[in-house]
């Protein structure tokens, strides 16, 4: 293993088509570890870091499903099982009545586990981390695109990863303390 | 029709990334507090002493410090809270809807078209518990396990709303603060002090930017969007159920649901282009909310208008056409009865002065549209006090009439709840940025093209 104390190497570019060229260069060098940080969605950015896969559109079903039919269980026991209320001999399961609780509660827990499960799957909140060490790096927000390879990449070496990265021609290149 | 408005750009030329994230940064960084801010908010402050007062005032002494009375048990706080969660519809709608639809123009509109549906939802909330009677048990609503052993009522329109209500604020807010995140993080970056940097740090929970973050962000930002939509039909779908699941003559009708829906973006429409017209001017954002925006938003509101327009007048057809004869009286009674003077101004504001909206010229001029916009808020709040009031003053029995006045504490009520949505929104355009940054560095970047 490399130095501990470095989280990796960040690379500045000057704009998002060379930030994913420069991704995918890496990529096929052999770099497996490797951030990308650009101040808007980039299409083709995250695809062009390796493999991607998103489980969020099935937490939100889920999510859907389990507010829905949780809602509907929840009214038939309360309405059915366990305080029935004959009214005019009419059915104590009023499933169209039901409808509009539960439509709203499947919406609200969809959207209650999209929420959690993007933060989830970010990580997030994280108020810490490495790559906020360079000061340069504040400008990912605004107009800043940068490619960092990772310490702990089984092809990382210090030198290797700073000559793979001026090769690319960035507009300046920078160690990330860990 | 596509003419050279059509086609006028987005976005003004010679913006940069940095160039859009500095200058609405920069409203809420360094912009000093204006004197104009200060006066509004002290406008605010007072109406929401008012507002305040009336709360205390209502808790000690009741409901009947209202107007309200048999017949007429439902009126001002019923109106306003219907008026403010539909003012809060259009807010979803433009950022929601024209988000599914790829509509590029929405972009710099949508964040203050959300705070005010924040705003707008939180503030309607306000009413229906009040008027519960004993508000602090507005909670026997949801059901839980308690010690009574009783459960809320599944069949009752009211609890529908309820449902509605706490989904819609939940979501909206979620739905606003999600799409804020990287905005946040770019306040965080930028802040000068130590206060801010911390402030705006917790609030962008560490938002960095990655790749595969930005990713899953813009998944669920579609997800967000494809169940808001839904979310706002059947929101106000419920609040119109609360009146046509009830037997009374004007309000047992099944047109309601549709008809309440379009006139909540109608409302919201008008109320965007309210907060947006000065927005724009005050801080300098007519690069990004080009004439065409306001365009655009005048023809949907247009759009809405005709179709409540259409409402008003199928309303009156399927009176008459059905022949019942309360529903015919009642109708009789809005042209001409007590109240005709708040159903001919509903008419007034909804149906002739948006007539105006045909002319390029009218569209073309912020100041009519200004005009046209508040005079909409007006006659919608009319159309809902109407709606409310010709039906429970006249019913079925000439024994069980009566009037409505409105006392001193309604209209304070109402005047209250409008200090209190604007000074939410006053504290929103200091501390928050009004328009999506990374959404307007996401069309800076589509609009220019690729680089080599």
């Amino acid at each position: 293993m490399t130095d501990p104390n470095v989280y990796g190497c960040m690379a500045q570019f000057d704009s998002a088509e060379t930030l994913r060229g420069a991704a995918l260069q890496l990529r096929h060098a052999g770099y497996t570890r490797l951030e990308a940080y650009s101040p808007f969605a980039v299409e083709g950015l995250a695809e062009a870091l390796g493999p991607t896969r998103s489980r969020l559109p099935l937490l939100v079903l889920l999510g859907g499903l389990v507010g829905g039919v949780g809602t509907l269980a929840l009214q038939y026991y309360s309405a059915v099982i366990d305080y029935p209320i004959d009214v005019g001999g009419r059915p104590a399961a009023s499933w169209p009545a039901f409808i509009p609780a539960a439509l709203e509660m499947t919406i609200l827990c969809a959207v209650l586990a999209g929420v959690v499960g993007m933060l989830l799957g970010n990580g997030l909140p994280r108020l810490y981390h490495p790559v906020f060490n360079v000061p340069r790096f504040a400008q990912a927000s605004r107009d800043g695109f940068f490619l960092v390879i990772r310490a702990d990449d089984p092809h990382y070496d210090s030198d290797h990863a700073r000559q793979a990265l001026i090769d690319l021609a960035p507009l300046s290149v920078d160690e990330v303390p860990a | 029709m596509t003419d050279a408005l059509n086609r006028a750009p987005l976005l003004a030329p010679g913006q940069s990334l940095a160039g859009v994230t500095d200058h609405v940064s920069d409203i809420v960084l360094t912009r000093p507090t204006g004197r104009l801010w200060l006066a509004a908010f002290a406008l605010s402050l007072a109406l929401i002493g008012l507002l305040a007062t009336g709360i205390v005032w209502l808790l000690m002494r009741g409901v009947g410090i209202w107007g309200l009375n048999m017949p007429v048990a439902w009126a001002f706080a019923i109106a306003n809270y219907v008026w403010w969660i539909a003012i809060g519809m259009a807010g979803t709608f433009i950022s929601a809807a024209l988000y599914l639809t790829r509509q590029d123009w929405r972009s710099p509109l949508t964040r203050y078209a959300e705070t005010m549906t924040v705003f707008a939802v939180s503030v309607s909330g306000i009413f229906p518990i009040l008027h519960l009677g004993r508000p602090w048990f507005f909670y026997w609503l949801a059901p839980y396990p308690d010690r009574m052993n009783v459960w809320p009522q599944w069949r009752s329109s009211l609890l529908w709303d309820f449902f509605a209500i706490v989904a819609y604020l939940i979501v909206s807010v979620l739905y606003w603060y999600v799409s804020m995140i990287p905005d946040l993080a770019t306040l965080r970056d930028r802040a000068a002090t130590r206060g801010r940097q911390v402030f705006y740090g917790l609030l962008a929970l560490g938002w960095r930017g990655e790749a595969r973050h930005w990713k899953r962000f813009e998944t669920l930002s579609l997800l967000l969007a494809a169940l808001a939509v839904p979310l706002v039909f059947s929101v106000h779908s419920m609040v119109a159920l609360d009146f046509s699941e009830g037997l009374l003559p004007g309000w047992h009708s099944s047109i309601f649901p549709p008809f309440f829906v379009a006139g909540a973006l109608f409302s919201g429409f008008a109320m965007a282009m309210v907060l947006g017209l000065p927005l724009r001017h005050w801080f300098k954002l007519g690069d990004f909310i080009t004439p065409r925006h306001i365009d655009n938003l005048a023809k949907m509101m247009l759009a809405a208008g005709l179709f409540v327009d259409y409402s008003y007048l199928m309303e009156i057809f399927t009176a008459f056409y059905g022949m019942d004869r309360y529903d015919v009286a009642m109708t009789m009674q809005r042209f001409s009865g007590a109240y005709a003077w708040v159903f001919w101004t509903t008419i007034v504001c909804n149906v002739v002065a948006i007539q105006a909206l045909w002319s390029r010229r009218v569209r073309a001029s912020h100041a009519a549209l200004f005009g046209i916009s508040v005079l909409v808020l007006i006659g919608m709040w009319f159309e809902r006090f109407m709606l409310i009031v010709s039906s429970l003053y006249h019913d079925f029995l000439p024994s069980s009439w009566g009037m409505f006045y409105p006392t001193f504490w309604d209209l304070a009520f109402l005047a209250g709840s409008i200090g209190l949505f604007f000074l939410l929104f006053l504290l929103f355009v200091r501390v928050l940025p009004i328009v999506s940054m990374s959404d307007m560095r996401k069309l800076v970047h589509r609009l220019q093209g690729p680089r080599p």
